[in-house]
């Protein structure tokens, strides 16, 4: 397979090809620069041969508020390795250059972006391959900082929390495009050891006021969770748990975890 | 007299002064910040709730807090006639209080029995742990680990107060740390948990909000000057930390046209080498960026990542400043200027030997810039320096700093 297509068809196509199989997208995160800037690169092209669905590919930030503790560890590791916004770019081209053809959602807080400037960005982002944004310190409200998405057709994507109201919920539907980043737990990012006893009411909420895809993210870190998200979601992110594989043992053991995780939805 | 808050053009609905300010949040707290929003509206305009704030304001704060003439520093000056509005004579020690109190009230009135703060000198973590008491509040204070080690005595004094101080061991564990930790538990207990956040920043409506409970100090001093001299001052003169206590002084005076309005920022050991907390000074690393929900002046790299800033005195240690100071700056209403840890070091004793006051090592920034100031303008002027805390609390930094003679 190749990375025909950028940005919002891709994406699509993604869900598609994972509906059609009957099964949620996997979508799992990985901080470039950690442990260092060539193994996080190995990690991601090996994931990818795995199968997974997506990627969410992290640039460090000094102060990541929305992250706890095993996020903030792996990017500090990152920053002491010298990864800036630049890297980020990179690394979206060494990862096409060596077959990775799943659509990339590049994820960081909006000050190292503003400081590369927005546009360019984005600009630059496009034409390294990546295919849409995450940014946890960007609400709707703010978008306009990134309108430049817009016009090159690649997705930003916007959170629902268990928070969000219907007001919220229904600005968000309508600003986030490629899909809906759905945070399953009120809190920071990590894993937790199940799945919030509300989800299915929370997630339902959610799918009265949006067919857009549902992604959930945040507390999902064992095979048997993903299992339990089959039918409810459209996708899942698998973020700390993985990193924190690798701060607890070796490359093979993230390996292990994103392959037993891409094999929990049949 | 009933406190009034008055309603200006800055920020607009989105929380913007010019394009500065917003709410740069993560998702989970918008709604939080929406509800805090309508109830902080709905407080002001509540009779009972403004009376309930001007009652504690006069019997617990003791204000008004009188303005001082300094006669013998204005003669050694041989200058501007100087006056001191007298935040250190408010209880606790700090203008903090000012603010603690109103968004104490704001909690209980929202029914929120958790509050969470930050700290940086302890100012703030004194004056939230003492409103708690108060209003029967149970209060959690998020301070960086080199913090609590530089300012033992108020770190007892919260605990004595009945908070829970929280050490913080991430990042620079300083003061940008304990607002990201703060930030973190309110994201993961905004149902039950008020963020009583210290300073005229943050992400909408806290620099708004922070600014008008704040504003008493200029709304007061604003009177008292007139009172006492016949007319408004030349300028006004406070430190700049994240700024509440300079936005308080400056906020009564903003339609004054012919009042100066200085801020003094941390020049720490100089800007040449970056070791200050100067945003406005050093282009090379002060810029416009977002940090902890607001757009304004930040300290980074050319990458982005938040710096390290220096200043001996821990309040005005920050890597950010409030967006109103930098809408102030940008439309040339405020000036911004810098008083290095030498310059505010030797007002601190200038003040203490000339007028019997030992201001907080923040406040002595803004005596520095009065020192500098007075000599150059004619005798019948008037500089009004908010004297914004007083130093018991940097009394052993002090001491580290210029030795023990005794």
């Amino acid at each position: 397979m190749t990375h025909t297509s950028q940005g919002l068809p891709a994406i699509e196509a993604m869900f598609n090809t994972a509906k059609a199989q009957n099964r949620a997208a996997f979508l799992p995160f990985f901080t470039i620069g950690y442990p260092s800037y060539d193994e996080s690169i190995n990690i991601l092209v090996e994931m990818s041969k795995l199968g997974v669905d997506g990627f969410e590919i992290g640039i460090p930030f000094s102060d990541p508020l929305a992250d706890g503790a095993v996020i903030q560890a792996s990017s500090q590791v990152a920053l002491d390795n010298g990864i800036t916004p630049k890297h980020g770019l990179q690394a979206v081209r060494d990862l096409r250059a060596r077959g990775v053809y799943q659509p990339i959602m590049i994820f960081s807080y909006i000050n190292p972006l503003l400081a590369y400037g927005a546009e360019q960005f984005v600009r630059d982002a496009k034409g390294a391959g990546a295919d849409g944004f995450i940014i946890p310190d960007l609400p709707p409200e703010e978008a306009y900082l990134f309108s430049e998405c817009e016009k090159l057709g690649l997705a930003l994507i916007f959170f629902i929390a268990p928070t969000s109201n219907p007001e919220r919920i229904s600005l968000v539907t309508k600003q986030s495009t490629g899909f809906l980043y759905v945070i399953s737990v009120t809190g920071i990012t990590g894993a937790r050891d199940s799945l919030p006893d509300d989800l299915q009411a929370f997630i339902a909420r959610v799918r009265s006021q949006t067919d857009k895809p549902l992604v959930l993210g945040f507390g999902i870190s064992k095979p048997e969770q993903a299992r339990q998200l089959h039918g409810l979601v459209d996708g899942f992110i698998v973020a700390s748990a993985l990193i924190r594989a690798h701060q607890n043992g070796t490359t093979s053991d993230v390996l292990g975890l994103a392959g037993a995780l891409r094999g929990a939805t049949p | 007299m009933v406190f009034e808050i008055t309603k200006t053009n800055v920020p607009d609905v989105r929380g913007y002064f010019g394009e500065f300010g917003g709410r740069f949040v993560p998702e989970t707290l918008v709604p939080a910040l929406d509800e805090l929003i309508k109830a902080y509206d709905e407080a002001i305009h509540d009779s009972v709730f403004m009376g309930e704030l001007a009652y504690l304001q006069a019997t617990y704060v003791g204000r008004p807090t009188p303005v001082t003439y300094a006669k013998r520093l204005s003669e050694l000056l041989g200058g501007a006639q100087i006056y001191f509005k007298r935040e250190d004579l408010a209880h606790t020690g700090a203008h903090k209080i000012n603010n603690a109190l109103g968004q104490a009230l704001l909690a209980k009135r929202m029914g929120k029995k958790r509050v969470i703060a930050e700290t940086g000198a302890g100012q703030h973590g004194v004056a939230s742990a003492t409103a708690s008491a108060l209003l029967g509040l149970d209060c959690h204070v998020y301070m960086g680990s080199v913090d609590i080690a530089r300012q033992r005595p108020n770190v007892f004094r919260m605990k004595l107060l009945g908070a829970e101080v929280i050490p913080v061991e991430s990042g620079s564990k300083t003061l940008k740390d304990a607002i990201n930790e703060a930030i973190r538990d309110w994201v993961t207990n905004v149902l039950n948990t008020f963020y009583l956040l210290g300073s005229a920043l943050g992400p909408h409506p806290y620099p708004m909000m922070v600014r008008d409970f704040q504003s008493i100090i200029g709304v007061e001093a604003r009177r008292q000057i007139l009172e006492m001299t016949g007319r408004l001052p030349d300028a006004c003169i406070a430190c700049v930390g994240g700024g509440s206590n300079a936005i308080g002084l400056f906020h009564a005076f903003r339609e004054d046209e012919n009042v100066d309005l200085i801020g003094v920022e941390a020049g720490g050991y100089g800007i040449l080498g970056g070791q200050h907390a100067a945003r406005f000074a050093d282009p090379n690393i002060g810029r416009m960026g977002v940090l902890h929900g607001t757009r304004s002046y930040v300290m980074q790299t050319t990458d982005g990542q938040i710096v390290n800033t220096h200043s001996i005195s821990a309040g005005l240690d920050y890597a950010s400043v409030g967006p109103e100071h930098a809408y102030l700056r940008q439309t040339e209403r405020a000036y911004y200027t810098y008083a290095t840890d030498e310059e505010a070091l030797s007002a601190l004793q200038t003040l203490s030997q000339n007028e019997g006051i030992i201001p907080a090592l923040e406040s002595a920034h803004a005596v520095a810039e009065a020192i500098k100031r007075a000599p150059t303008m004619p005798k019948d002027s008037i500089l009004l320096v908010n004297l914004s805390g007083r130093g018991d609390k940097d009394l052993d930094t002090v001491m580290s700093a210029i030795g023990d003679e005794s």
